[in-house]
């Protein structure tokens, strides 16, 4: 395994889960497209990512004590300017467990989800389905065992009941069916590969237009972690 | 491991007998393949003596002959012993009826019992589960042979995790008239598994199809199914329970979330090529069908021919929640069928698909009907709703369908209601390699089983 993907997971295993800027980082190292970001972990330094990562922004608190960063107001959209950020960064470090914020480059895109988890029965499984924060809402996904091959994964998105919103629904442009299933392929190689270490991944949303198809945020849940959480 | 001695033994010892309890698991096992059965039985209990006039063995190195299976019906405490005294013996697999293992947290006496079976290449079956029923070589069933629904010689293989399911579904194929090939139960599984077993049933040439019952796949083995699955030439039906279990884990993820433990099986299994039926009526149907008929690729079209309006309603509204397709007919076909029917039925028939013949249809109406559709490129099925009351109907109007449907690669499913009365024109179907269904559900599951590619 690679160096600095062990780092990352051993530094987060006392957590039980990689927040979101290591897990941009793991990923990254697997040669994943993930959106441009910068952790910031004081004000002055927001602003220097601010100026990095390019306005408009979306920041995100980054605590180990939040999985679920929407739940308690931690993720905000379209943060234009300076004076913007400023408010959003001091009622963040009021939350729980406050290390800082993430700075991410505003993508639009048909929100994905594609994850993985470890199954008793059928060892790595990989899920594709509609992402965003309703994805537990539709529930609509496809499942393939870990490593997917090529048309694995073409196939996986074809069996998505709302596939038509993919391709192109109502004159919105189709999404890159390609991009996102080569996404897929390696994602699910990863997840293959940290097998023995991780629990479940999740990949949401992944970004997808006609140009591209890009990770926005990503969360890996170690083993054991479920049990105490 | 080789599984063929463990279901085609020619000599079978029975560990465990009572000298004073008759209706001991393994005196009921002994007593009905004693001379029953071709596998010559033999049976053992430490103290020896006789046993209704038959030598009773110290133990299995005193048996005569070289024995291919012993059948274990003994303490649970005792069991590892015992296979070890098989494997000196050169005996070639096991069944233990035995419970106390893993199931009362005695996951170390498993564990040693899975050793035994590995470091001597040694298959064992259970142990806790009801044995297995492989005519006409032996019935390990620890049920007295009177009270026993046996089935009828036939081509569906049985996998049981439940020895009380299996029995159960052995009674429901029985009244289906679908007859088995053998049945097997697994129990706790400690060695020998599905997956095993589709191996072994691959290769059985009196198998056509394989029903498994099963709670859930041991660890990994899920994927090892789907792996065996993808060589597989025979179609393999799958009853699932135990679908909500852990579905209120606390889980961090989205996915994990999302993708519950039965979710994934259920994908994984529809992907693999086996068939999971939703209930126990449709996994009945599924193995009827399949072991009369070759099921074909992934198609669709059905054209449902009825006698009464309200059965082919209910026929299109279970096809359509089955994802088969009604097929529109085309008026001109429609004209040329009308003019084909007889007198009284040409004004009142409706030609569209459910096709209503009508109460006044007669024997050679259906014929016609049946014929027609399964000539048209459009229609892949035909679902045959025959109402046996009906006066036009007469006792041989399965043995004249069949003669349409013999030339032909697709399949005609009837429903018929089974009562007595109505025997003799099932008879004439079934007689004739053609299913029929108790239900009209169970006419649209055989056909859905047939047409999943």
């Amino acid at each position: 395994m690679d160096e600095r993907i062990r780092a990352i997971l051993n530094a987060s295993r006392m957590n039980g889960w990689v927040m979101e800027p290591q897990a941009k980082e793991l990923l990254r190292t697997y040669g994943l497209p993930t959106t441009r970001f910068f952790w910031a972990k004081s004000l002055e330094a927001s602003f220097q990512g601010a100026k990095e990562v390019g306005y408009p922004l979306v920041v995100k608190v980054v605590s180990p004590d939040i999985l679920h960063k929407s739940d308690v107001g931690g993720v905000v959209m379209g943060v234009e300017d300076g004076r913007e950020l400023e408010v959003v960064y001091q009622r963040m470090s009021r939350l729980n467990g406050f290390q800082g914020v993430l700075l991410d480059q505003m993508v639009q895109g048909i929100e994905m989800i594609v994850g993985s988890k470890e199954d008793p029965q059928f060892g790595t499984v990989v899920v594709v389905g509609i992402g965003g924060t309703s994805v537990e809402v539709y529930k609509d996904i496809s499942i393939r065992m870990a490593p997917l091959s090529f048309p694995d994964a073409m196939d996986a998105i074809g069996s998505i009941k709302g596939r038509r919103l993919l391709e192109g629904y109502r004159g919105r442009e189709p999404v890159n069916i390609e991009k996102l299933s080569e996404l897929i392929v390696s994602f699910s190689q990863l997840a293959f590969d940290l097998r023995d270490e991780v629990e479940s991944i999740d990949l949401n949303p992944v970004l997808c237009d006609r140009e591209k198809a890009v990770i926005a945020d990503a969360r890996f849940v170690l083993k054991n972690m479920d049990k105490t959480v | 491991m080789e599984l063929r001695k463990i279901f085609e033994p020619k000599t079978v010892a029975v560990v465990g007998v009572s000298l004073s309890n008759p209706f001991h698991p393994a005196n009921v096992i002994y007593n009905k393949n004693h001379l029953r059965y071709e596998a010559e039985a033999f049976c053992v209990n430490p103290k020896g003596g006789t046993m209704y006039g038959q030598k009773v063995y110290r133990n299995i190195g005193e048996i005569p002959s070289q024995v291919d299976l012993a059948v274990l019906a003994i303490r649970a405490d005792l069991v590892p012993q015992t296979i070890r005294e098989c494997t000196e013996a050169g005996v070639s697999g096991a069944i233990v009826i035995s419970g106390g293992f893993a199931e009362t947290g005695r996951i170390d006496l498993e564990n040693e019992l899975r050793t035994l079976s590995v470091e001597n290449d040694f298959p064992i079956i259970g142990p806790n589960c009801l044995g297995i029923y492989s005519p006409p070589y032996l019935d390990a069933f620890f049920l007295p042979h009177e009270r026993m629904v046996v089935p009828e010689p036939g081509s569906v293989a049985l996998i049981s995790q439940s020895g009380g399911i299996l029995v159960d579904l052995i009674i429901k194929l029985t009244q289906e008239d679908a007859g088995v090939s053998k049945a097997v139960s697994i129990g706790n599984k400690a060695v020998i598994d599905e997956v095993d077993l589709l191996g072994y049933f691959q290769e059985d040439p009196h198998t056509r199809v394989i029903g498994i019952y099963i709670e859930g796949f041991k660890k990994g083995r899920g994927r090892n199914f789907v792996e065996m699955m993808r060589n597989f030439t025979k179609p393999v039906i799958i009853l699932k329970s135990g679908k909500t279990l852990g579905g209120n884990r606390a889980v961090s993820s989205h996915t994990a979330s999302v993708a519950g433990d039965y979710t994934v099986f259920s994908e994984l299994v529809k992907q693999s090529g086996a068939i999971e039926a939703s209930s126990e009526t449709a996994f009945v149907s599924y193995c009827e069908a399949l072991s009369c008929c070759e099921k074909y690729g992934k198609r669709k079209n059905v054209c449902i021919i009825t006698g009464s309006g309200g059965h082919g309603a209910m026929a299109s509204d279970i096809c359509y929640e089955r994802g088969l397709n009604l097929v529109e007919v085309p008026e001109s076909d429609k004209k040329e069928l009308r003019l084909r029917l007889s007198n009284s039925i040409q004004s009142i028939a409706s030609l569209n698909n459910p096709v209503d013949l009508t109460g006044s249809a007669v024997d050679e109406d259906f014929y016609v009907a049946v014929e027609f559709f399964l000539n048209r490129d459009y229609v892949d099925s035909v679902i045959l709703l025959l109402l046996p009351y009906l006066p036009g109907i007469s006792s041989d109007v399965g043995a004249r369908l069949a003669v349409a449907f013999r030339e032909l690669e697709k399949h005609v499913i009837t429903y018929i209601p089974h009562v007595e009365k109505y025997g003799i024109i099932i008879e004439g179907f079934e007689s004739n390699r053609m299913p029929v269904a108790h239900s009209v559900e169970g006419a649209v599951y055989m056909t859905a089983a047939l047409m999943k590619g």
